[in-house]
């Protein structure tokens, strides 16, 4: 709605701070949710022990599982690291068949997961039979709603993309995403190696 | 259909919490009726509801607060009056003991999260922007959405009023006693998701004013150059955003265990860990009280500073301290539990780790002392709160200091003596400060002064009144009165508790002295009025601009090289420069996204939550999710103010200033 567009310059320089603000806004917010993860790591370490006798980690985790499931998710990273570097040079329709890699990938990735919590419910090893399982889905579960929040958010880009193009406000929005995105990947890897690797080795 | 929720959930048979809340529906109504009456609707929505302007919004939040505060009172002076009645006569009272451990519990909440954070936050919000020279915060919108998720969470605790009831667990809630075993009803579900929706919005808030103040200041100004209340201000946000997220996941896994059955915090064998919550809260807890008293810290600097007309002793000093404060309070939090057997050395550790922090906290009190020693001392309304704090701090953080003594605290623990302390370093350090705070930002943000007098009058009766009311806890303490308990105490605590009433009850008048200020100053709002928009003869940026400002702030954004810039320029005698440069200025345009999303959906959504409505708090996330990403595909738009019409408002200003004909600098 600028009216004069008598210092055109102004109002762009102003709109390429906010940008710039909203980036490190962003990764400042991650910040707290790492924190927020942290607590969620701390709680599975003290409960790992709390088994009442029941399912361990050693009977329960399937390392090829969790395997896969890591290697979807590192993939999906680099894909869309790729997505972000053609957006760059403008290669819209790239960026989107990118995002949609990106995308099956992270579908994969949440599928064994959901595959996995189910396997071991099956086997009544809910999250309610002891302080180790609660530990282990609360943490491995909040990981799950975070991609799935990613999930949309990427549905929602792909729309903007494809009906916007690349505006500042869409490719800032796309960079806050995949700084989300690589962001839940660090998680993820912390994860395997905490709960996964740590703990079939007790 | 409705989970839970059926028509026995209001608590007919009990006529204490069914006739307040019968009063509070009955303001509400009368409000909303008198707003329809006026119609005022367009008006509330186009200016407040949907309003991104950083000093609205402030003022919003402190709105809130001063609402709360009352609400927060109430519950403080019921039981005052239970224990004086249950410590004299017939030990009974007039609270049953069910009722009044839902009353500490929600007394705790509400002065914590509903009275003291937003105020301080509004504060924040009000002032941060025109002290590091900036049109705006760094995100209006999330801004917007920071006020109303506070605004929904305070209305959350107070519907458990009268439908259903709050938690009896205390304002910390430990596990087990808060786990659905123990605690079936939603008591402590309205606990987790008012905790929860408002905890958002003070970690937004946090981020909010940390990009804010490293991204937004003015050419020139370095972090040194900063005052020291923004000092304070990120320090406070940094701590926020290191331990909020602590109580959300805390919050979280409670919730977890509550209604998914989840062995978390619970006590059974093999199943979850008690100690695990009480560390937990505690890590987010006490770090907290620092969240509160360090930009406290900060608004008392900048009133001493001023009113002693002096730059401030050690400046450097004092913002190397909130530094260390802030670290500092990351390492404390065992001494909230030293009988719970943690062992002789990790209690040694945390003794001693706590009584480190007096070290700064000492450091920043004679900063002030030498500040005020040798200034140029100009009495007014802020700085006498500014003194009182002086004195009465340093008692509490003496009190402090006993009961980081492991071995002190293991006699002390768990009595009166820890209320008397802790209301000690809040009362006189958090409240006092916020009502300087208040009484000095007032004009710049209304652009009249409040009266004096009643001002004066204000903080008799509160600082009387502490002293009163909190002095003969510190003996009932020490002669062993357990905090909590409601019934059958001992009558040799009598004479004590009846003391503390009447102390309860001076301040009882100084809450309504302050009502009465507010109406009297909006009566003589001409006579009080502030025309150069520098009442106090202040030293920092906003003190240099129209009170109010436009909502832009600066026609001008001015370069800073020193904290205490208007002050050294009205000694030179370049304050209010003419012939500025002066532009375009894009704002942002307002937004519903704040109010319906963040206040409306998530308050019915936590609502909904609290009564394990599913269907409903299905719909209302997904409405909310679907706003969000529906406001995401409109254009970003901002609105034009032209420079010509700046330029206009700002001669106006610079012309009352000089027609004011003020002296610059050292003005008596
Ligand atoms: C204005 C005057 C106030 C009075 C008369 C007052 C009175 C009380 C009383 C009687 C209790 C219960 C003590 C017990 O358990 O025996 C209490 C607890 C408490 N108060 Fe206040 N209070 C006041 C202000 C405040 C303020 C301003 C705050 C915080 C900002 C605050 C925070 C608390 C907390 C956190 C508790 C502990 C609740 C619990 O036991 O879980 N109070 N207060
Ligand atoms: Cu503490």
């Amino acid at each position: 709605m600028s009216t004069t567009l008598s210092s055109p310059n102004l109002e762009l320089l102003q709109e390429q701070e906010n940008a710039d603000n909203k980036v490190f806004g962003f990764w400042i917010y991650l910040m707290t949710d790492a924190i927020i993860f942290g607590t969620f790591f701390a709680v599975f370490v003290v409960l790992l022990k709390n088994t009442t006798h029941g399912h361990t980690p050693q009977s329960l985790f399937d390392l090829s599982n969790a395997f896969i499931e890591t290697v979807a998710l590192l993939t999906s990273s680099l894909t869309c690291g790729f997505a972000m570097l053609t957006l760059k040079q403008g290669r819209i329709k790239q960026t989107i068949l990118l995002l949609i890699l990106t995308f099956i990938l992270g579908g994969i990735f949440l599928a064994l997961e959901i595959k996995e919590f189910l396997s071991f419910i099956e086997i009544g090893a809910t999250p309610q039979s002891s302080g180790f399982l609660s530990g282990f889905f609360s943490l491995v579960g909040l990981h799950g709603v975070h991609l799935s929040i990613g999930m949309i958010w990427m549905i929602v880009m792909m729309l903007q993309l494809a009906t916007k193009g690349a505006t500042l406000a869409v490719t800032t929005r796309l960079k806050l995403f995949s700084l989300f995105w690589h962001f839940l990947d660090i998680i993820w890897i912390c994860i395997f190696s905490v709960v996964y690797l740590m703990g079939v080795s007790l | 259909m409705f989970g839970n929720l059926t028509i026995d959930s209001i608590p007919w048979n009990e006529p204490i919490p069914l006739a307040a809340f019968g009063v509070i529906i009955l303001i509400v109504l009368a409000v909303l009726a008198t707003i329809t009456f006026t119609k005022r609707w367009g008006w509330l929505w186009t200016n407040w509801l949907t309003t991104t302007d950083h000093k609205k919004i402030g003022i919003i939040y402190i709105i809130v607060a001063i609402i709360m505060l009352i609400r927060g009172f109430a519950d403080a002076i019921m039981m005052r009056t239970q224990l004086a009645l249950a410590s004299t006569g017939d030990q009974v009272g007039y609270l049953p003991p069910e009722h009044y451990d839902q009353i500490f519990s929600a007394h705790g909440v509400i002065m914590i999260f509903f009275m003291a954070t937003p105020f301080i936050i509004g504060l924040m919000n009000i002032v941060v922007p025109l002290q590091v020279g900036k049109r705006d915060v760094a995100f209006p919108t999330l801004n917007a959405v920071s006020i109303w998720l506070t605004v929904a969470g305070a209305i959350l605790i107070n519907l458990s009023l009268g439908i259903g009831e709050f938690a009896r667990t205390g304002w910390v809630a430990y596990a087990p006693l808060s786990e659905k075993l123990y605690s079936p009803s939603v008591g402590v579900d309205y606990y987790i998701w008012s905790l929860q929706v408002s905890g958002l919005g003070t970690t937004f808030a946090a981020i909010n004013m940390f990009v804010t103040i490293l991204r937004g200041r003015a050419r020139g100004m370095k972090l040194f150059d900063m005052p020291l209340f923004t000092w304070s201000t990120l320090c406070t946000s940094v701590l926020i955003m290191a331990v909020f997220p602590i109580l959300t996941a805390t919050m979280i896994l409670l919730a977890l265990d509550r209604y998914l059955g989840f062995e978390i915090f619970t006590n059974t064998l093999g199943g979850g860990n008690q100690m695990m919550y009480v560390n937990l809260i505690w890590a987010w807890g006490h770090p907290e009280v620092y969240i509160l008293i360090l930009p406290a810290f900060g608004i008392y600097s900048e009133i001493v500073s001023t009113f002693s007309r002096k730059y401030l002793f050690g400046y450097k000093a004092l913002v190397w301290a909130i530094i260390a404060i802030l670290f500092m309070s990351l390492t404390v939090w065992l001494h909230h539990f030293f009988t719970m057997g943690a062992g002789v050395n990790v209690n040694a550790f945390f003794g001693i780790t706590t009584m480190f922090i007096a070290i700064p906290t000492g450091v920043k009190v004679f900063n002030w002392l030498f500040t005020i020693y040798g200034g140029r001392v100009k009495m007014d309304v802020p700085m006498l709160w500014a003194i009182g704090f002086l004195i009465l701090f340093v008692l509490g953080g003496m009190t402090g200091v006993m009961l980081a003594i492991p071995g002190v605290n293991y006699s002390v623990h768990n009595t009166e003596f820890v209320v008397a302390h802790f209301h000690n370093t809040i009362i006189p350090g958090v409240v006092f400060g916020v009502l300087a705070g208040y009484n000095f930002w007032f004009p710049k943000v209304f652009g009249f002064r409040l009266h004096k007098g009643w001002g004066y009058t204000t903080f008799w009766l509160w600082f009387i009144g502490f002293i009163v009311a909190f002095a003969p806890l510190y003996l009932a303490g020490f002669d062993g009165m357990p905090r909590r308990i409601s019934q059958n105490v001992d009558l040799r605590y009598g004479p004590y508790l009846v003391v503390a009433w009447v102390g309860a009850v001076l301040i009882f008048f100084g809450i309504v002295a302050i009502i009465v200020q507010l109406f009297v100053s909006i009566a003589q709002r001409h006579k009080l009025q502030d025309v150069t928009g520098d009442p106090w003869d202040g030293r920092t940026l906003e003190w240099s601009i129209a009170s109010p400002p436009p909502s832009y702030n600066f026609a001008v954004i001015p370069a800073v090289d020193e904290p205490d810039l208007f002050w050294k320029q009205k000694q030179e005698g370049t304050a209010y420069p003419e012939n500025k440069q002066y532009q375009d200025i894009y704002m942002p345009k307002n937004t519903a996204l704040g109010f319906v999303a963040g206040g409306v959906l998530a308050g019915l959504l936590s609502f909904t939550l609290v009564w394990s409505i599913w269907w409903l708090a299905i719909i209302f996330f997904g409405v909310a999710i679907l706003l969000w990403i529906i406001d995401s595909f409109k254009d970003h738009e901002e609105i034009c103010i032209p420079k010509e019409e700046v330029e206009k408002t700002d001669l106006a200003f610079l012309e009352k200033v000089k027609q004011f004909n003020m002296p610059q600098g050292g003005r008596e």
